[in-house]
């Protein structure tokens, strides 16, 4: 079953094209990791996808609420504890339990720490967790190994198998090895965005005022 | 919804989350004027209406850009608005979450800070009521110029420049309701524009303050 097909799709970046001729499918059971130099587009191709901007052209079709977004930053709460900030999106979701999500990011024994006391790598995991507890089927991840040592790396690749396992689909952009080799890879730059002059699409430079 | 409004009244009691913090300015203005007046108690007390309103105003201001600003920095505004919570229902819990947390102590404490401006006693319950209608109004319209200014550095200034104006209409008849009250004249129609400007707000701007989010997430 297709979890997510991009048709066409071109996307913007302060009002210019930076990603132009973009097609692909994921399905359920899939992963699917993108790559690219940096500043081709990733990060605002998964925005895109996420809804929090427009498409410049193309079509995106996905099942409704079924995506689930994790963005460079974890968008924690530093003065609530790891126990505060999971119930907090648990409920935000309408899922009930976080039991599942703090055992297999390994977070059981930092239940009661405020958010601002955790390390990086930690913070980081309990991002990922947030990411178990939304219950949705479709990840779409921006950087999501940052940060991590080798062994929470291998939770998180366990963690992107369960689900895949499950059903579910996940698109990663990364530069880092994700120890997910039988995740299909998408290098984005063959659809690099031309200039208007060579024939590309151009974006609207006003669009935020329309 | 409940949970985003029970998260954000957890974050303001913490460490950090300025809880109290407009009160202590309102305490503070409203202290300084007799200062600055003179301690007559004639001026002051014609002029305690205005000054209880005008502080309310800048204390409620002085939380204004926290709403939003400190959910961007984290990226939870992000996560919020990919949610399957509609933004115009996180913004109507956040303002009353900033309500809670500015505008009501504001309305409890405002009594015992009339006394020190020798606020007339037929007025203190018209305080009361004038705050308790007119403020979940700043919260609101609050909402929209911190929404308009989220991606913003130090945004602050041009938040109160762009709010400060929406408040005239609440400020006008909020402060005429203690007035007329303090000299027993007729509260009817300021009640009424007050309470009715209070409603329209609260029934439009959540809509606005969303729609700016969604530019600004872009």
């Amino acid at each position: 079953m297709t979890m997510l097909s991009v048709d066409n799709l071109a996307v913007t970046r302060g009002g210019l094209a930076v990603l132009e001729g973009l097609s692909f499918g994921l399905d359920a059971g899939h992963a699917l990791v993108l790559r690219g130099p940096n500043g081709i587009g990733k990060t605002t191709l998964l925005r895109t996808l996420a809804g929090l901007q427009p498409a410049l052209h193309g079509s995106i079709s996905m099942p409704p609420e079924s995506m689930a977004y994790a963005g460079h930053s974890d968008g924690l709460k530093s003065t609530l504890t790891v126990t505060e900030n999971l119930d907090f999106w648990a409920s935000v979701y309408g899922t009930d339990s976080i039991e599942g999500a703090l055992d297999r990011m390994n977070l059981r024994g930092l239940t009661e720490r405020p958010a601002m006391s955790l390390s990086a790598g930690q913070k980081r995991r309990l991002g990922l967790a947030r990411l178990l507890v939304t219950g949705r089927p479709v990840w779409v991840l921006d950087e999501p190994t940052v940060s991590l040592d080798a062994a929470s790396v291998a939770l998180f690749a366990d963690a992107v198998r369960a689900h895949l396992a499950q059903g579910g689909a996940a698109l990663m952009a990364t530069h880092i090895d994700l120890g997910i080799p039988e995740a299909a890879i998408l290098d984005l730059a063959p659809f690099k965005a031309k200039p208007p002059e060579q024939g590309g699409i151009s974006g609207a430079f006003d669009e935020a005022f329309i | 919804m409940l949970a985003l409004l029970s998260r954000d009244l957890k974050l303001a009691i913490r460490a950090g989350g300025g809880f109290g913090l407009g009160l202590a300015f309102f305490l503070i203005v409203v202290t300084l004027v007799p200062f600055g007046v003179g301690p007559e108690g004639g001026i002051l007390a014609r002029i305690a209406p205005g000054i209880l309103w005008l502080g309310s105003l800048l204390a409620c201001l002085l939380s204004l850009d926290r709403i939003f600003a400190l959910d961007f920095e984290d990226g939870s505004l992000d996560l919020l608005a990919t949610a399957p919570v509609p933004l115009e229902g996180v913004v109507t819990m956040k303002a009353l979450a900033h309500w809670i947390t500015t505008g009501l102590p504001l309305v409890v404490a405002a009594p015992v800070f009339g006394v020190l401006l020798h606020l007339e006693g037929a007025a203190y319950q018209w305080l009361v009521i004038s705050l308790l209608l007119g403020t979940p109004a700043l919260s609101v319209l609050g909402t929209f110029g911190a929404a308009l200014t989220v991606g913003l550095k130090r945004g602050g200034l041009l938040l109160s420049l762009l709010v400060l104006p929406l408040y005239v209409p609440t400020l006008i008849f909020g402060a005429e309701l203690i007035r007329r009250g303090a000299e027993g004249m007729a509260t009817q129609v300021p009640l009424l524009m007050l309470g009715g400007i209070t409603t329209a707000v609260i029934a439009v701007v959540p809509f606005a303050s969303a729609a700016a989010i969604r530019v600004n997430l872009r």
